[in-house]
């Protein structure tokens, strides 16, 4: 690195893209889902940063879904992304997402401090998802 | 008073610090992180090579000539330290940081802290000076007491007087908030303390030694922590003042080392001050880093840094109140020193920070390690730009045009 530029590769005003604006101000599949299958509430407390996602599941699929939070543009924006992203996919593609896929899905590059924010929605769908094969194995188990 | 004329010439103090050169995202770098920590002049990187390069020993043990040379070194640096906060050589301990001092202090006075009895602290203070004293609370069932701060971000005068009482047995706070920028009357408090108790006085003073002329004695101060690495020294060095007499009583913090005098099968002796809370082979580059950084900082005058401080702090309030969508944190300029915590309506301060940092400009964005006192705030975060004696108004100006580009981002 030269010392006369030291660029930071992830900084400048292409992690602030419209889209990630656009649904920063106006998050896709907004708001919660009363008695949802999956209720499941991640935060960064390091920021602040806070998203609760409620998701209904149809036959191992998700069937619908919806998400409310506060936090950074990009912990948001990456939230309302994967809104529109998961919806009616099989459970085990959604477990498989990773860093990556939120990196391509926000079309932009996430420095290493930004990753938390990044991948806070798909932490919180993820553990959501366990939560609910564990209860669904219970209830099989006791069956 | 009229205020002392401003001899400081920011140009020239500017060439002394080669960081301020480079550029980033292909603009001139605008720092104002100075509360994390400062930027290093030429000659304290060059003093801590020379050491490497020409007398790099240990301290304290080897007769060699090296040896000797790195012993005086360190020892004077020492003594620069006691000087420029009015202290005795004995007085002055060298720590790796703010929080080690802090931590030491937790653990040794912590040994005469029995159930029920009291700690005050504030709601402004960073983790480094409430944990420590949090968790000595818990461990020996004392009562931790919080001293409240006003609307303005000031300590509440009836909280203190209420808070601190004849249970009382140390009492712990900062000189200067290091998110609201408050300026604590730090003198009238520990008079208080001694009127009303008979608790040890604590300053934390990471923020206000690197800006203002921090006199143990006026202070009414039993001990007091900060930071080299915030006052143009490097990283790894730390200093904590104690009053003779107490430090004296005091039980060390680590054993081992240069804090021995003479080990027995059955019990030890402790080393005399200052190296009795020196154990192990200490940061003597950083130690002696230190010592020039203070060099540097007389040079320039402290009387003067604090002028230019409360300068940049007041023209910084001025321009940022100007915006109308920004919220600013703590008290009047007149009432606080070194720094600016604001926010921008509807914008999470990590994106305020990072549109800023796209335009060269270095600013905090966080709880800065502070999360009680954002609670009391009702924010999860605050953007923070915090100013030293290399800042100029210029780079405020510049700030200034930053939160207008954050504003535009977002609308």
């Amino acid at each position: 690195m030269s010392q006369e530029s030291l660029d930071s590769d992830y900084a400048g005003d292409g992690i602030y893209r419209e889209n990630i604006i656009d649904h920063y101000k106006h998050p896709h599949n907004h708001g919660l889902i009363e008695h949802a299958h999956i209720k499941r509430t991640e935060n960064n407390p390091f920021c602040g940063d806070a998203v609760t996602f409620t998701i209904n599941i149809e036959k191992d699929k998700i069937k619908e879904v919806k998400f409310m939070g506060n936090g950074c543009a990009i912990s948001q924006a990456a939230a309302s992304i994967l809104t529109d992203e998961i919806k009616n996919k099989n459970l085990a593609e959604v477990k498989n997402i990773s860093m990556e896929d939120i990196v391509n899905m926000l079309g932009i590059e996430i420095g290493p401090v930004r990753t938390k924010c990044a991948v806070l929605g798909m932490v919180a769908i993820k553990e959501g998802i366990k939560e609910f094969e564990g209860k669904e194995r219970n209830k099989h188990d006791k069956k | 008073m009229p205020p002392a004329k401003n001899f400081m010439d920011i140009q020239k103090i500017r060439k002394d610090f080669p960081i301020l050169q480079i550029k980033i995202n292909g603009k001139k770098l605008v720092y104002l992180d100075n509360a994390a920590t400062s930027q290093k002049p030429k000659i304290v990187i060059d003093g801590i090579k020379d050491y490497y390069e020409h007398y790099n020993a240990n301290v304290h043990r080897s007769v060699h000539k090296l040896g000797e040379q790195a012993t005086a070194a360190y020892e004077t640096a020492h003594k620069k330290v006691a000087d420029f906060i009015n202290a005795d050589f004995e007085e002055v301990i060298f720590t790796k940081s703010t929080t080690e001092s802090l931590n030491l202090l937790a653990y040794s006075l912590g040994n005469e802290i029995k159930e029920n009895d009291e700690i005050v602290i504030t709601q402004m203070e960073h983790h480094s000076n409430f944990v420590p004293w949090q968790q000595l609370a818990i461990r020996k069932k004392a009562r931790l007491r919080v001293i409240e701060i006003d609307q303005n971000g000031l300590l509440n005068e009836n909280s203190i007087i209420r808070n601190i009482t004849k249970k009382a047995k140390i009492v712990a706070m900062s000189h200067i908030s290091n998110v609201l920028g408050t300026l604590n009357d730090v003198e009238k408090i520990g008079r208080t303390v001694k009127e009303k108790s008979n608790a040890y006085f604590i300053v934390d003073a990471a923020q206000s030694v690197p800006h203002m002329k921090a006199d143990v004695k006026k202070l009414n101060c039993d001990f007091m922590a900060f930071s080299g690495h915030k006052l143009l020294g490097p990283t790894g060095i730390g200093v904590l003042y104690g009053k003779n007499e107490i430090l004296e009583k005091m039980e060390p913090f680590l054993y081992g080392g240069e804090m021995i005098k003479e080990v027995t099968f059955k019990n030890s002796k402790w080393n005399s001050l200052p190296w009795k809370f020196e154990a192990g082979t200490p940061n003597i580059a950083q130690g002696i880093g230190l010592g020039i950084a203070i060099d540097y900082l007389n040079h320039i005058g402290m009387e003067n840094i604090t002028h230019h401080g409360n300068e940049l702090v007041k023209y910084a309030m001025k321009r940022l109140s100007e915006i109308k969508e920004i919220e600013i944190y703590g008290p009047d300029a007149e009432k606080r020193s070194g720094l600016v915590s604001f926010n921008v309506k509807g914008v999470h301060a990590h994106d305020t920070a990072q549109i800023l940092d796209s335009e060269g400009i270095a600013v905090r964005a966080g709880h800065h390690c502070a999360m009680p006192l954002h609670s009391v705030l009702g924010i999860a975060a605050s953007a923070r730009a915090s100013f030293y004696l290399y800042n100029c108004k210029e780079e405020i100006d510049k700030l200034a045009s930053g939160v207008e580009k954050v504003i535009k981002v977002f609308k």
